[in-house]
């Protein structure tokens, strides 16, 4: 296993303690729940999408240092965002994160600090679990759950 | 950063446990994880096994597997002798009148499950009541909401207070000839929690019920006496008791079991079969269809012997003394607080700490060789009473010593590090 701080890098550090973007959004055009039950993260994403740009987004809910600061920094990388270029940065952020390619830090942008992830199989979930629910809430479901 | 336990002033009281030669037993322990010496503090989710049932389960492979209760040659005479022996090494262990009260099972959810589905169904009836409590594992909930769904019971459950105790009087007010089925954990997974078994079957069959302990914590603590309980069913699992996994005993009093429908069928568990009509077996096989866990069942002989020769008894207050050590030396570090506070508590330490999630608690201790268990440790209706998602978990067993709980410490002064 490589060093703990490359999992736990300052900027997932920072973004823990103060998550950008925390709170509720007063009448969101999407919205939706994400819980992971083994470990308990659970996290509500909100959106305002006008002309497929995400004009707004916020989240809040609870869980451990890894998911807080994915969806600390995906709602700040996303705000102002084509939702088009949302979902195309989810598919590349899974495939980093679970291993399987990706992770070219020029395309990644400031999500390269999670792709310590990969080495970490039981807190993948962590680290998706937000950007599913972002999913979820632009597909127009409910609910993500990581089971 | 951490202070040390000589500097602390706190003193290993000498118990007459020798637990650094009891570990010698246990060779997984003696090994590097991450670069750093395995520290196995997740001895309520498993145990590690001894030689002894390393070389059961071996010697049963290498040298007399078979299948049983059905060859006449010699092979199978001897698996099946080995098989029956292992039943009254349970029967001896539980303290059970006759060895046909024993039955195997995977384990103590399969016990609960078997209890639940044979004799809730057949017994059970509309406004009738099961009682469990608020520190139920899983295993000890949901066979009876399954039942309760199908035959019109409902589930009452005992509250518990903050320190995680049951709440004797509130039992004893939801107690009624409605009552027909107690099922009480022993010791809580969750909290640590040793339940006063014994009073709550005492009232439980003061109504006319019957009452199921599930066992699965406390086997390897303290040493159980089914007829002194004189409970009507007990479960454990082999895993946590130093054995294999897939391996457990339902002890059932012999009048009710004799009453029960067999759970499944199949082969073994019947006397003669036609198409027309089935004779079922007698005890204890009309409740074990199919060819059972034959290798783990006789490897967990020598499981119940080594906690036979250890005697709980006299380790016991070699565990108290770890708990207490554990206690204080965990309430040393900044913004941890201890879920679980029982005056009777068995070495499991539940907690959760104000910088860090139990999650990122978990990865960092394991980076430090510390295996630890994170999450709601099937028991989410405890950490709802809590208030909290999830926590991590210290469980200590017989073979965990003080200069582990001192590698615990000193790693979560890591995570203050990494997260204050
Ligand atoms: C109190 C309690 N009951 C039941 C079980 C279920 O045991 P098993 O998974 O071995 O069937 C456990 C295991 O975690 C437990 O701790």
């Amino acid at each position: 296993m490589a060093d703990l701080r490359e999992l736990y890098q300052e900027v997932i550090l920072d973004h823990n303690k103060s998550p950008r973007n925390f709170g509720k959004l007063e009448s969101p055009t999407h919205q939706a729940e994400g819980y992971n039950p083994l470990c308990g993260d659970h996290y509500w994403v909100y959106l305002t999408v006008t002309d497929g740009i995400i004009s707004d987004i916020a989240f809040e809910g609870s869980g451990c240092a890894i998911s807080k600061a994915a969806a600390s920094l995906m709602t700040s990388l996303l705000k102002g965002k084509p939702v088009s270029e949302a979902e195309k940065l989810f598919e590349r952020y899974r495939a980093m994160v679970t291993g399987q390619g990706g992770g070219d830090p020029s395309e990644m942008g400031r999500l390269v600090v999670f792709s310590e992830v990969k080495n970490y199989p039981t807190r993948i979930k962590c680290a998706v679990l937000p950007w599913h629910t972002l999913h979820a809430a632009l597909s127009g479901e409910q609910t993500a759950s990581t089971e | 950063m951490s202070p040390s336990t000589v500097e602390q002033g706190l003193q290993f009281p000498a118990t007459g446990f020798d637990v650094y030669r009891t570990r010698q037993e246990f060779p997984i322990l003696n090994q590097f994880v991450r670069g750093k010496p395995l520290i196995y503090l997740d001895n309520a989710a498993t145990t590690q096994k001894p030689n002894t049932v390393l070389c059961g389960l071996n010697q049963f492979y290498g040298c007399c597997n078979s299948n049983i209760h059905r060859g006449v040659h010699f092979l199978s005479e001897l698996a099946t002798r080995h098989y029956e022996d292992a039943r009254v090494n349970a029967q001896t262990f539980l303290n059970a009148r006759f060895h046909r009260e024993i039955i195997f099972v995977r384990g103590a959810t399969e016990g609960i499950n078997l209890v639940a589905y044979s004799y809730g169904r057949a017994f059970l009836k509309e406004g009738d009541e099961i009682i469990i409590s608020a520190m139920e594992h899983h295993a000890n909930i949901v066979p009876w909401q399954v039942v309760c769904e199908q035959t019109g019971a409902s589930l009452r459950v005992v509250p518990i207070n903050n320190d995680g105790e049951f709440l004797m009087e509130e039992y004893e007010k939801l107690l009624s000839d409605r009552t027909k089925i107690v099922s009480v954990v022993h010791i809580s997974n969750a909290l640590g929690t040793v339940n006063p078994v014994k009073e709550i079957i005492r009232r439980a069959h003061a109504v006319g019920a019957v009452a199921l302990v599930d066992g699965a914590q406390s086997v390897a603590h303290v040493p159980v006496d089914v007829q002194d309980l004189d409970c009507d069913f007990f479960v454990f699992s082999g895993h946590k008791l130093f054995g294999p996994t897939g391996i457990g005993v339902l002890y059932g009093r012999e009048s009710l079991l004799e009453r029960m429908p067999p759970y499944q069928t199949g082969g073994d568990m019947i006397l003669s079969v036609t198409f027309e009509k089935t004779v079922y077996n007698d005890l204890p096989y009309k409740f074990e269809a199919g060819t059972p866990n034959i290798g783990g069942t006789i490897a967990l002989s020598p499981a119940l012997d080594f906690v036979r020769s250890v005697d709980l008894r006299k380790v016991a207050p070699y565990e108290d003394a770890l708990l207490k050590y554990a206690t204080e030396r965990l309430l040393e570090i900044p913004g941890l607080r201890i879920i679980g506070n029982a005056r009777e508590k068995a070495a499991v330490i539940s907690f959760v700490m104000d910088c860090a999630h139990p999650h990122d608690i978990g990865t960092i201790l394991d980076s430090e060789g510390i295996a630890i268990r994170t999450g709601h440790h099937c028991a989410q209706p405890v950490m709802q009473r809590f208030g909290i998602p999830a926590t991590a978990r210290a469980s200590f067993a017989l073979y965990n010593t003080p200069e582990d709980v001192d590698a615990l410490v000193k790693g979560l002064w890591k995570v203050v590090e990494v997260f204050g």
